[in-house]
């Protein structure tokens, strides 16, 4: 009789559905799952090293590349531990500029998440779908920024800038016919906000799309239910937050708990799952599309009616604005020191967290009073997730690896910083 | 009504600090409040007691380990740009060192500890301190399943070692890989640099020909930044 040997799977990091670059060993009993050991850091680009050297705004960018698929709940969480240290808050108009978009990106990540993790388990056509809608939120990015994904938007003490009156309208092109164009620009006569309110209005019947491709799908089922089980006393164990303790029980929400923002302000619900699952998981990022598209539609009403500055006055943190520049000799002052010296923070150390798509996002800084982090340790809802890898695929067969990667939502950019 | 529910998270938090104190302030702990925040410190060998009955202590509840990460005190409070140099008074806002007991010796490296009360909505941060010479803490592996990562990425950064770990590898850095990167005297731009060799046909690593340089941002510090935040910025 032969000798029956284990077998070890080098699985990635050029794999398809590794997301990225995460190299797995697998040790495998016939097609079973004995031990995974993920060999992550291939990303790794030092980004808290980076940032002790930089004053604090320089940074903002580098959070957008962390987790590059939810830009702006990183800055987010980074902007708000250096106001907690500075002690001062952004205005209220901001505030809702910041929820209003920290939605937006959760609707991004969600999207792209359903997308490729449809694809990873054999669906392709939802990849598609979900890529048309991103294409629209992008542009809302754009329109506030002028960059698609790494925005650089949000800043202590608020926003960079106000939202725009006119919602940038498609140029004909050759690739695409006039017609084609017209349709493209037929919601975007209006303002910004209005854009955003047709999509938030319009986005609730695209989920149903979305929705009858997978949700009663017998594939989808066989591929999701019972696999990568995970119970709620050792999701809580494993450090998880996010979709991934509410798909085991839990109703825990930074947003309600914790609360932030404008989120106090604003009516939304926390969906749950039951058996904690990939296919609750799968139910629970669903329901928060919808719920986060019912957030926006509250935002860009309270937006409409109230008008009000979006960064603080205080030129020691916020720089003056332009027109006050040329005229005014306290605010060019004001302008160059900020812009190369930055502003310094009390001595003290703060962490502050936000509800990211993901999960717990957070940023710790220590801080010794000059103008730069003395630390910036950055929480990555996605670190103590994939260390649950082990956990989740032993006993399971080869083909769940693949299921199982997707339903953590890994993005190796916040994983390996 | 923001107002409201952070007062009530402030209510909670001090309550918490008084309990904490009352509790573990005979075994060396000091807890301290402030920004909202509760801070911890733990003297290094009652660390996985204090660990345990905060995760299973009926005030606590501390279930979730959100965060562990290593801080490295040795440049607390300096700065690389030495501001003597710039002019006979050096710069006007360049002021002495925070403190000059943090960071040397027995108080080199501190691991930080954020954990989570998801039960009791409450958060905590625990310091433990280790030495410059021997860094060795006792590990939570077996306290909260999700230390063993962060652990290994403390190990990785800072070459802290962890007592009781499990697996304790390097994680974030390369196959291989020399120092602790995030030490504070450990370059920026590392020491050694790789590339692809034509002639060897594989990639190699060599010592790196960057040079180090102070980028734009020089270290300030604000006289008096807590005292009157209204500095005359104007005379620097």
């Amino acid at each position: 009789m032969p000798e029956i040997r284990n077998y070890t799977l080098n699985f990635g990091p050029q794999h398809p559905s590794a997301h990225g670059v995460l190299r797995l060993v697998l040790e495998l009993d016939g097609e079973t799952i004995d031990r995974a050991d993920p060999h992550i850091g291939l990303l790794h680009r030092a980004t808290e090293k980076l940032a002790e050297t930089k004053p604090y705004n320089q940074s903002i960018p580098y959070m957008d590349r962390l987790d590059y698929v939810s830009m702006m709940c990183n800055e987010h969480s980074y902007v708000r531990a250096i106001e907690n240290l500075l002690g001062v808050e952004a205005p209220v108009r901001a505030q809702y500029i910041r929820t209003m978009f920290d939605e937006i990106t959760r609707i991004l990540n969600h999207l792209m998440w359903l997308g490729t993790h449809a694809l990873d388990i054999g669906a392709m056509t939802v990849f598609l779908y979900a890529f048309r809608e991103r294409e629209d939120l992008m542009d809302c990015y754009e329109a506030v920024s002028g960059a698609r994904m790494h925005a650089a938007y949000y800043r202590v003490g608020g926003v960079y800038r106000d939202l725009p009156d006119q919602m940038p309208k498609c140029e004909n092109n050759q690739f695409r016919s006039d017609a084609d164009i017209a349709r493209k620009n037929e919601t975007r006569e209006g303002s910004l906000l209005d854009f955003i309110d047709d999509f938030a209005h319009r986005f609730p019947g695209l989920v149903d799309e979305y929705e009858t491709l997978l949700t009663d799908n017998r594939i989808w089922k066989q591929r999701t239910v019972d696999i990568g089980v995970v119970s709620p006393e050792k999701a809580l164990d494993l450090g998880f937050t996010g979709p991934m303790l509410r798909g085991s029980g839990f109703a825990w929400d930074l947003r309600k708990k914790q609360t932030y923002a404008a989120y106090d302000k604003v009516d939304f619900d926390i969906p749950v799952g039951q058996n904690g699952d990939c296919y609750d998981r799968y139910l629970v990022r669903i329901e928060e599309l919808r719920q986060s598209a019912r957030i926006i539609k509250q935002c860009v009403k309270w937006l409409r009616e109230n008008e009000g500055p979006v960064l603080l006055e205080d030129h020691k943190i916020a720089p003056p604005s332009r027109g006050d520049m040329k005229g005014d000799m306290e605010s060019l002052i004001h302008h160059f020191k900020l812009f190369t010296e930055g502003y310094c923070t009390p001595v003290g150390e703060s962490y502050a967290a936000v509800e990211a798509p993901k999960g717990e996002f957070g940023c710790y800084v220590v801080s010794d009073g000059a103008n730069k982090p003395y630390r910036l340790k950055i929480r990555a809802p996605g670190f103590p997730h994939l260390a649950a890898m082990d956990e989740m695929v032993k006993g399971h067969m080869i083909a769940d690896v693949a299921a199982v990667i997707g339903t953590m939502d890994v993005v190796f950019g916040e994983i390996d910083r | 009504m923001t107002e409201n529910v952070k007062s009530m998270s402030a209510e909670r938090h001090e309550a918490l600090a008084d309990k904490l104190n009352e509790q573990f302030g005979s075994k060396g702990c000091s807890v301290t409040y402030a920004l909202g925040e509760v801070t911890m410190i733990v003297p290094r060998d009652a660390l996985h007691g204090i660990a345990l009955a905060l995760r299973d202590g009926e005030d606590f509840l501390f279930e979730e380990l959100i965060d562990a990460c290593g801080v490295d005190y040795f440049a607390y409070g300096q700065s690389e740009w030495v501001t003597a140099e710039a002019s006979a008074t050096g710069f006007g806002r360049g002021v002495e060192a925070v403190s000059a007991e943090m960071g040397e010796g027995a108080e080199r490296f501190a691991v930080v500890y954020h954990l989570l009360s998801v039960s009791n909505n409450l958060r905590l941060r625990v310091r433990t301190f280790a030495d410059a010479d021997h860094p060795i803490v006792d590990s939570v592996c077996d306290v909260w399943g999700a230390a063993n990562w962060f652990e290994r990425e403390t190990f990785d950064m800072y070459g802290i070692l962890f007592n009781g770990h499990p697996d304790l590898r390097r994680i974030l850095t390369d196959y291989g890989f020399l120092g602790h990167p995030f030490r504070k005297d450990f370059p920026l731009e590392g020491h050694v640099e790789m590339r692809y060799d034509p002639e060897q046909q594989r990639v190699i690593y060599e010592p790196i020909k960057l040079d180090s340089r102070t980028l734009v941002p020089r270290v300030i510090r604000e006289d008096g930044f807590q005292q009157d935040e209204q500095t005359d910025n104007t005379d620097a």
